[in-house]
């Protein structure tokens, strides 16, 4: 199927497509997939039991790269997508995921997509996953992310969370489980504006010895925008665990942050950090001493925050 | 050339205004190097904010190349080649030292964005792509400061340091006031500089000894440094908790 230029521009913002992407893809638009590409090292496979795609990862694939975007064009549509990704031993692949939702109508559309991942022995995962919407539509734009994950013994994950502009409402769930020696990283960026509202609740379990965890939100609320972000990392070893969530409050937003640890072994190291505030005063004026107009500044400040 | 004309500064709660500035006549003359001086307190950081535009005055007008900006914005300020280096510069999260010095000087080659963090004593190549934020020391922040000042300037531009010594060890201080002084003499800069430092006071053209919101005196060099360098001593002495020479503090 060919990709029109409102794919198009979804495609290039969600996740940096500017034609077809090198190596393994699946790309879904409106609730079916229309391409796709398996490599000699990475297969993709229908789902025969719901919908959504299978992605296995051939142990030692290296320097491989993933792309799965979901495009939602049609207003009101309700699209719900199950997919699991198996990363074989000692591999080191890219996953870059994203969903784009151009609504032009008066109903509401919808993407809820459930991720489960299995990072096995020694593996190394990087997954990118950015959210976008636009049209001119009353329906509303809705997105909520369910991500699953497991990380086998010496492997390595590390989830790049976006949310760039235009998504009227969305939930954000992570759960996490980190084995002996493993490591997980989140940063999640995220930006609300108008009436909208984010939720994200993320969930550590640092199960092994010598698992760590660290997680990075950063957040801008503008206008009316509400988002409430909750973090709990759960010490359940000799492990160490760290998350901090810094907030630009604009206008009238409002923002709850609150980062939870809970330790159930002695030698657990968890510490966190939590920060809301507004653009302070001397920022404003240094990058204007430069040169810059106010706006300027406001823009080159949240650019950088959410960067 | 820049004139500040009656000049007054009045800062805090309406119900108990605090005089800052008191009737600032002055006038500075284009190419020359000027150390600004005085107590803490005594007015010199809200003088360069006012002449940036970063306080407005309560009174009085500034001029500047002929040109009345008293009501301008800090930007237009800057965009007519007025630049002030913070004394305490904000920090920035997410954002990296190479992208403050490109928003200074968008025409910054990768060349020069090494030559002008090694200038200040910061190796390049672990400073350049680091984020400005709360990992950087004070000192750190004070070099990347007069390197994003440095970045900018133009010739003929005026360029107000505020106590660019303060957090700055002596082998990098010595660096920065060659760094300084070169930059003031090839781009043909005005410069006012506000220091306790021996060394810039001893450099300057003039010196501006401000205090009680006032400039209480000003004048060359040769005839204002043996007025006040025993005042400097005394100060000195007082802060490190030596014995109290007699001799007159500002």
């Amino acid at each position: 199927m060919a990709l029109n230029v409102i794919d198009r521009k979804l495609l290039e913002a969600v996740a940096d497509l500017h034609g077809t992407p090198a190596g393994a893809y699946n790309i879904r638009k409106d609730g079916a997939g229309i391409e796709r590409r398996s490599t000699a090292n990475i297969e993709i496979r229908t789902k025969t039991d719901q919908p959504g795609i299978d992605v296995l990862v051939k142990p030692g694939t290296k320097n491989e790269s993933i792309h799965i975007p979901v495009l939602l064009t049609q207003s009101g549509l309700q699209d719900l997508v199950y997919n699991s990704f198996e990363i074989g031993e000692e591999a080191d692949v890219l996953i870059v995921a994203g969903c784009g939702i151009h609504n032009n109508g008066a109903a509401d559309s919808r993407h809820d997509g459930i991720h489960t991942f299995i990072v096995r022995k020694g593996a190394r995962l990087r997954y990118v996953e950015k959210h976008f919407g636009d049209g001119g539509g009353s329906g509303l734009r809705l997105l909520n992310p369910k991500t699953v994950i497991t990380v086998e013994e010496a492997g390595s994950a590390e989830l790049e969370l976006v949310q760039i502009r235009g998504v009227d409402d969305t939930r954000r769930d992570t759960e996490a489980t980190v084995h002996q020696r493993g490591t997980l990283k989140i940063v999640e960026r995220l930006l609300t504006h108008g009436a909208q509202r984010a939720e994200s609740e993320i969930t550590i379990t640092l199960l092994g010895v010598d698992s760590s965890t660290q997680v990075i939100a950063r957040s801008v609320a503008q206008d009316t925008s509400f988002q409430e972000f909750r973090a709990l990392v759960n010490g359940r070893e000799r492990c160490r665990g760290h998350v901090e969530c810094d907030s630009i409050i604009m206008d009238q937003a409002q923002i709850s942050a609150a980062p939870r640890l809970y330790a159930g072994h002695a030698d657990a190291e968890l510490t966190h950090e939590a920060a809301i505030g507004k653009i302070a005063g001397d920022q404003l004026l240094k990058l204007m001493s430069l040169g810059l107009t106010e706006q300027q500044a406001v823009d080159t400040i949240l650019t950088g925050f959410l960067r | 050339m820049l004139q500040l004309e009656a000049i007054n500064l009045t800062l805090g709660d309406p119900q108990a205004p605090r005089e800052v500035l008191n009737n600032i006549n002055l006038t500075v003359e284009d190419g020359k190097f000027y150390a600004i001086t005085g107590p803490n307190g005594g007015g010199k950081t809200s003088l360069a904010k006012v002449i940036m535009g970063i306080n407005q005055p309560t009174n009085g007008r500034i001029i500047y190349n002929g040109e009345d900006i008293t009501a301008y914005s800090v930007t237009e300020r800057a965009q007519r080649g007025i630049t002030y280096a913070f004394q305490n510069p904000p920090r920035f999260k997410g954002i990296r030292m190479r992208d403050l010095l490109l928003i200074a000087n968008p025409d910054l080659t990768e060349t020069r964005l090494h030559c002008l963090l090694h200038n200040v004593g910061l190796c390049p190549e672990d400073y350049l792509d680091r984020e400005v934020d709360g990992s950087l020391s004070g000192g750190e922040m004070r070099r990347l400061e007069i390197a994003t000042l440095l970045a900018r300037n133009r010739e003929g531009d005026l360029l107000i340091f505020d106590e660019p010594e303060a957090g700055v060890d002596l082998w990098t201080f010595q660096q920065l006031v060659f760094m300084i002084i070169e930059q003031h003499h090839l781009q043909h800069n005005t410069t006012l500089i506000i220091t306790h430092s021996e060394r810039f006071l001893k450099l300057a053209d003039e010196i501006l000894l401000v205090a009680n919101g006032e400039i209480v005196d000003r004048g060359q060099v040769d005839r204002i440094w043996p007025q006040i360098k025993d005042e400097i001593a005394c100060r000195w002495r007082e802060n490190c908790g030596g014995e109290f020479s007699g001799a007159k503090c500002y």
